[in-house]
């Protein structure tokens, strides 16, 4: 191993925590949009709310996290993804603004038509990002973003079966997690029937998740030729336990479990993700660029890795000590302000 | 009918650059004021924590605990914004970025690890008032103040970069091998310019926050908890705004004597020669030469080098290549953009001394209404000379993105869909920037009126609704738990 795949590697759990944390809060706003009408919609949307609520947005960080791993090290193949997925990126961006005004707008204004409104454009946004996200996916996977920093075809490049495939797949994933998500914070709410609504959704999008999936290996079969191969042969284990998962989260909400579904989920989707970075080793972009040939110099990506460390080191005994914090129910937002003297 | 499309395509087909650069400017020029309030804010909130604890001051307590939820809202929003900036690194530089990014990329993963310690703390910290003790609270405030340093240093140190490029070398096919992470990131514009912009961040913070209060005093408010929000936050700029002085006068012969190309158009010096005079305003007119304003005779050479007085000579546009320096509109902005960040840093400057010697001598704030009114303004007029330093250093770069590498139009993208995306980017963060002034806002009424009556901002606690077992914890962010 060297030090381009280290950061290879690095670049991948960025993008796992993407899915898992971020795609959570995407999938919020999509329960919020199929959520129905302003009086039928009001509790589901309240308790995507409050999920989201604390969270507002800064799941973004794995993102840019992403986004500055992949230039700083790989900046060929980011010059070459930027300036062919130009349409869909910049969907993505307006789409990650759109969302985070809007979702803190709704909240405040007061009448119901421009709740709605705002409401609206939070959730439509929200199914809006993960497909340009996955659509963007595709078509590396698919080999559309040719190497050596060059535009490929502005509207080709992610508007074909594979990207197509990513993009639903990306919104399913999101809807599937953030349901099973949101089981769990109705249970802690102690709204009985929001935990039956969210589980009958999160089943729903688990199968939905599954059937895609499925119809995904088709599809990648006949456009997506390298990835498939690899799917089917060195990720295949990755993707045996992700359907394990997926099956298991499936048995565990139908059997309303209190434990466990939501761990399942997340190990399906992790999975699912390292599955496609492993199946379209060694390429950053198959079948043009090599992780090997995209990568910086050796202090560069020593550098990347120097900092990831670091962030190991520091920020993970802050996030223990926030957990701690939290165990010991030691956190808490005062409710009520000390009236001043 | 094709001849329509045609038409349609050429319509929609427009240079990218010109665009692209303007996109760029106007989502930097929003971010950049959300950057004193993520960077200063803490520091204040904790100096109001102290004096609580300290001094058992309970106004001084539930003013960081204010002050805390807000600064939690701007980091959101500062969120939102950053992550467009990134984006738009890709989007709008990606040829500068496939080039270069090897080495200007470092100081941005550094970036990533400050601000993902800044957003775990800031979630202890505003979630730790009720149950955490006293001082172990305070303390966790402490990471997010360095923290907020570190960043700004990281992003500024990438801007110094863009300045004075080191660290790496290029091959014959130009492609950067041998790349100095601490070179890159230790470059030679970064350490005056990142104590600029730091104090910079403390002095615009410092005098946003003290303008509400200012404000509040001019409408009648003159209890302790509303003259201590202003006192806390106007000492902090009032030591900022004396000492940037200093700071800039430094940089200032430092940008003389190593980047004399953006020095000639900061000075808006047509040819070379000594006794240069100070020329305030005025632009260049079509022949390249000055016209208009207000000239102090040899002055500008007296500052570039003091001991060499009038008798310093200061490089002239003329000596660069045309198409190597800002063109003479660009100058003309340079020019007027440090004209205008001199003059109200130096107003700033006295406003803070007046400030000062009253305090010093009668532990009060100068009675003249004059001063409050200067004080409410101070805000925006801050925020006005940090825009205006940051232009200054920007256009003074032109047409370089890479100074003396690349120039902006070889690093820019060549698709023509900018245009679009400019115009939808500019509604968009209209409407951010109104949320936020509306939340902030709504937040500071339902305060005044006596306590939460219902939910203000995003962060806010909405009612008994436990998350008990808080999923994963999620602590890049500010995660609400409560028992």
């Amino acid at each position: 191993m060297n030090w381009a795949d280290v950061v290879a590697v690095i670049l991948m759990v960025g993008i796992i925590a993407y899915a898992l944390f971020g795609g959570a809060d995407f999938g919020a706003g999509f329960w919020d949009l199929f959520a129905g009408g302003a009086e039928r919609g009001k509790r589901p949307r309240a308790v995507a709310q409050h999920a989201i609520g604390p969270v507002w947005e800064a799941n973004h960080v794995w993102l840019i996290f992403c986004l500055v791993v992949l230039w700083t090290a790989f900046s060929e193949a980011f010059q070459s993804i930027t300036l062919t997925l130009f349409v869909p990126l910049s969907l993505a961006a307006l789409g990650i603004v759109l969302r985070g005004s809007s979702f803190a707008f709704r909240k405040e204004v007061q009448r119901t038509s421009s709740q709605r409104n705002f409401g609206a454009a939070f959730a439509s946004s929200s199914v809006l990002v993960p497909f340009c996200m996955g659509a963007v996916a595709g078509a590396i996977a698919s080999g559309r973003v040719p190497a050596g920093g060059q535009a490929g075809d502005t509207w080709a490049s992610w508007l074909n079966a594979t990207s197509i495939l990513g993009g639903v797949l990306a919104v399913a994933v999101c809807a599937y997690l953030a349901a099973v998500y949101l089981v769990w914070d109705a249970r802690h709410i102690g709204d009985e029937e929001m935990v039956e609504y969210f589980r009958h959704r999160a089943l729903g999008a688990a199968i939905a998740t599954g059937v895609i999936a499925a119809i995904g290996i088709v599809v990648l079969h006949d456009d997506a030729k390298y990835v498939f191969d690899g799917l089917t042969s060195r990720a295949l284990p990755l993707v045996v336990i992700s359907a394990v998962c997926g099956l298991g989260s499936i048995v565990l909400l139908f059997r309303d479990a209190h434990r466990g579904a939501r761990l399942l989920a997340m190990g399906a989707v992790a999975t699912v993700v390292a599955g496609w970075g492993v199946a379209q080793w060694p390429y950053l972009l198959p079948t043009t660029l090599k992780v090997q040939a995209a990568a910086a110099p050796d202090a560069t990506l020593i550098s990347v890795v120097v900092v990831f460390l670091l962030a190991a080191v520091i920020c993970l005994p802050s996030l223990g000590l926030l957990y701690v914090l939290d165990q010991k129910s030691l956190l808490e937002a005062d409710e009520s302000e000390p009236q001043r003297a | 009918m094709t001849a329509m499309t045609a038409g349609l395509v050429h319509v929609l087909a427009v240079d990218p650059v010109p665009w692209a650069r303007s996109q760029m400017a106007f989502t930097l020029a929003v971010h950049i004021i959300l950057v004193p309030l993520g960077v200063a804010w803490a520091f204040m909130a904790l100096v109001a924590n102290y004096r609580g604890i300290k001094k058992h001051d309970p106004d001084a307590i539930l003013l960081a605990q204010r002050w805390s939820k807000c600064m939690a809202v701007t980091f959101a929003v500062g969120a939102v914004t950053g992550t467009v900036l990134t984006f738009e690194f890709g989007l709008l530089w990606p040829n500068f970025m496939g080039k270069f990014g090897d080495a200007f990329g470092i100081p941005f993963a550094v970036e990533g690890l400050f601000f993902f310690t800044e957003a775990i703390f800031i979630a202890i910290y505003i979630y730790g008032w009720k149950r955490l003790k006293p001082w172990p609270h305070f303390w966790t405030g402490v990471p997010i103040v360095i923290a907020g340093i570190g960043g700004t240093a990281s992003v500024v140190a990438a801007n110094g970069w863009m300045n004075e490029p080191g660290g790496f070398t290029l091959n014959s096919a130009g492609k950067v091998v041998d790349v100095d992470p601490l070179a890159v990131i230790f470059n030679k514009a970064m350490p005056l310019e990142t104590i600029h912009m730091l104090v910079a961040a403390y002095l615009v913070g410092g005098f946003l926050i003290a303008s509400v209060y200012a404000v509040a005093m001019l409408r009648g408010r003159r209890d302790h908890y509303t003259r201590l929000g202003f006192l806390i936050a106007f000492s902090v700029a009032a030591i900022a705004a004396p000492v940037q002085m200093l700071v800039g006068d430094q940089l200032a012969r430092w940008v003389y004597e190593n980047e004399p190309t953006k020095f000639a158009a900061i000075e808006m010096v047509p040819k070379t020669s000594t006794d240069v005079p100070e020329t305030l305003f005025g632009h260049l007119n079509a022949k390249g030469q000055v016209e208009g304003g207000f000239a102090i005779p040899g002055f500008a050479s007296i500052l570039s080098d003091p001991s060499e007085g009038t008798s310093t000579q200061i490089q002239g546009l003329d000596s660069f290549p045309k198409g190597s320096r800002p063109t003479n509109s660009e100058v003309d902005v340079v020019h007027l953009a440090w004209d205008v960040m001199i003059g109200l840093g130096t107003l700033l400057a006295l406003l803070s001394v007046w400030f000062g010697v009253v305090w010093l001598f009668r532990r009060d704030l100068p009675k003249p209404k004059l001063f409050l009114w200067l004080a409410a303004a101070a805000g925006v007029l801050s925020v006005v000379a940090l825009e205006a330093g940051w232009t200054v250093t920007e256009v003074g770069r032109q047409p370089w993105i890479v100074f003396d590498y690349m120039k902006v139009k070889a690093g820019a993208t060549t698709n023509e869909g900018v245009w679009l995306t400019f115009l939808i980017i500019v509604g968009l963060y209209t409407g951010v920037m109104v949320t936020l002034a509306i939340i902030l806002r709504k937040m500071a009424r339902d305060w005044r009126t006596g306590g939460d009556d219902g939910p203000s901002g995003p962060y806010e606690p909405r009612g008994p609704r436990p998350i008990e077992d808080a999923p994963e914890p999620q602590a890049d962010v500010p995660v609400e738990v409560q028992a």
